[in-house]
């Protein structure tokens, strides 16, 4: 669906976006992540044709974007970030000019997409009347208008509130299940949440491409346990817990009544059974024992602050 | 077909923006007043029922009303950022300019169009001669599409409104200028008074409709377009 090949853009002596290729697939959610400052916006600018790249070739469908970038956009539906929009224009005007300007018949299209993006009891508002979530939901709408393909939201869910946030991500989903949808955020749970695959980018390259699951698999090869138990104090737990087959490393875990631990066992080991009744055995009470994910979070954190970028 | 509407749409668009703001009503009664005192100090004090004088001052007094019009066409969607939104909108940089100055060009008309009133009370009280009174009004069209141009042209320059104001009232203060100081300058320049737009708009306003006239305010117009659309398309 789309094909990025060799993207180079620098701002000056700046070098946003550095030898950048890429290949996304239709009907993928693909999430772009990146630290402040990688190169993600202006990646998706030059994919919707605001910017040129100094070097390299887009293909999208079948269209090159510097040969063709009317037909290109017309298959897109782009949010900017912090949705920009005009202030003192009514919604409902605002859609109905979106449209007209994208040539698709506005009337039953408008109060439609309103429905889907719950914005119909705010359409008779100013915009600059919006608080930041239903702005966000009308620039979600004029990016949606014309039915894209491809949508391409950059940083959709920044600034929102946390209910906000699963309304936008839910209504991503639900889009993502037709359309090709491609959105950049530098907050990890939001691709783990949403995305199908994974691109990291920093310093302008990009340092992973896959998918998600199979990112979080290859990197973790480790599972961390944390434990929370009474009626021991912290060397003794440690001590008990070092005895168990598997595990590496335990670590101390605040609590303010109980005693915790944060025990590292390696990837392979089950150790909860045993964690289950060494604490049985010793007499002590178990309040809370839970195995937690991978996240996504090391992953970002060993690939873009380690000087080892472009290794997994 | 399809470009133009795309450019007619966008044009509506602004024109709507105009008529929103306090500002369009601020620069439209600004205008009124300083051009009513014209018309009827000529009017009351000696007895003529004519528009000369009114047509006379209307290119200076447009050299700083029409930039203040277009100033916000492009300064205002660079500064808060829609300008992304409106490039990645099936739209090329030609629509975009063409709409922005349609818009700035109507608006200017707009603002002309009470002056009718002064041409009503002539006809009441007098009965003035209608030729320079057509070609002032279609003068003062073709110089509201040159100066609108230029101000979209600076506009386009930078982000801050006041910054293409200022260098779009001087752009268009110097065309209206140039023609004045050819006087102190050697002979050979003597060319010089024909890219200024007061005698271009002079001449237009004694009547004379000349193609010349007209190819220089339409020159104008689309050297200045042809410009904004190049750094559009450079800025990306």
């Amino acid at each position: 669906m789309i094909s990025a090949r060799g993207l180079t853009k620098s701002y000056g002596d700046l070098v946003a976006v550095n030898d950048v290729s890429f290949t996304i697939r239709k009907g993928e959610i693909t999430g772009i992540l990146g630290p402040n400052g990688a190169g993600k916006t202006t990646t998706l600018r030059m994919l919707t044709c605001y910017l040129e790249p100094d070097r390299g070739d887009i293909v999208i469908g079948d269209h090159n974007v510097k040969d063709n970038p009317l037909e290109v956009k017309k298959i897109i539906g782009y949010l900017p970030e912090s949705a920009p929009l005009y202030p003192d224009m009514l919604v409902y005007d605002y859609l109905v000019y979106v449209s007209e300007v994208r040539g698709v018949p506005a009337n039953g299209r408008i109060r439609e997409i309103g429905r889907l993006c719950g914005i119909n009891e705010v359409m008779h508002k100013n915009i600059s009347e919006l608080s930041k979530g239903y702005k966000q939901r009308v620039g979600l709408a004029h990016a949606m208008i014309h039915d894209p393909e491809i949508l391409i939201l950059d940083e959709p869910t920044s600034g929102l509130d946390p209910n906000q946030i699963v309304e936008i991500r839910n209504l991503i989903k639900e889009i993502g299940k037709q359309k090709t949808v491609i959105l950049s955020t530098h907050i990890l749970p939001e691709v783990e949440a949403t995305c199908d695959r994974v691109i990291i980018i920093d310093r302008g390259s990009i340092v992973a491409d896959d998918r998600t699951d199979i990112l979080q698999k290859s990197l973790g090869k480790d599972n961390r346990i944390s434990l929370k138990v009474s009626g021991a104090d912290f060397a003794a737990l440690s001590e008990a817990m070092k005895g168990i087959a598997g595990v590496r490393d335990v670590a101390r875990l605040d609590d303010r009544d109980l005693t915790g631990a944060l025990i590292t066992v390696s990837g392979d080991s089950e150790a909860r059974p045993e964690i289950f009744k060494t604490v049985g055995a010793r007499g002590w009470v178990l309040y809370e024992m839970k195995q937690e994910q991978v996240s996504l979070e090391n992953i970002f954190r060993q690939l873009t602050q380690g000087g080892n970028n472009g290794q997994i | 077909m399809d470009r133009f509407n795309t450019a007619l749409t966008i044009m509506k668009k602004e024109l709507r923006a105009y008529f929103v703001s306090p500002i369009a009503y601020i620069v439209i009664t600004i205008f009124l007043i300083f051009s009513g005192f014209f018309f009827f100090k000529d009017f009351f004090y000696f007895n003529q029922a004519e528009m000369r004088n009114y047509f006379q001052l209307l290119p200076l007094m447009f050299t700083f009303v029409v930039p203040a019009v277009t100033m916000r066409l492009f300064s205002e969607e660079r500064q808060s950022g829609s300008m992304e939104i409106l490039m990645t909108l099936p739209v090329t940089s030609l629509d975009v300019t063409a709409g922005k100055l349609l818009a700035g060009t109507l608006f200017t008309i707009v603002m002309l169009a009470p002056s009718l009133f002064y041409v009503v009370t002539l006809i009441i009280v007098g009965s003035p001669d209608p030729g320079p009174i057509i070609g002032g009004y279609l003068g003062a069209i073709f110089l509201a599409a040159a100066y609108a141009s230029i101000g979209v042209l600076t506009s386009s320059l930078s982000k801050n409104q006041i910054i293409g104001f200022i260098t779009g009232w001087a752009a268009c203060f110097f065309l209206w200028l140039i023609d004045k100081i050819v006087f102190f300058m050697p002979p050979a320049l003597g060319f010089l008074e024909y890219l200024g737009t007061d005698t271009h708009f002079q001449n237009i306003s004694k009547g004379v409709i000349d193609t010349r006239d007209i190819i220089y305010f339409l020159s104008i117009t689309a050297l200045s377009a042809l410009a904004t659309v190049k750094i559009l398309d450079e800025r990306r």
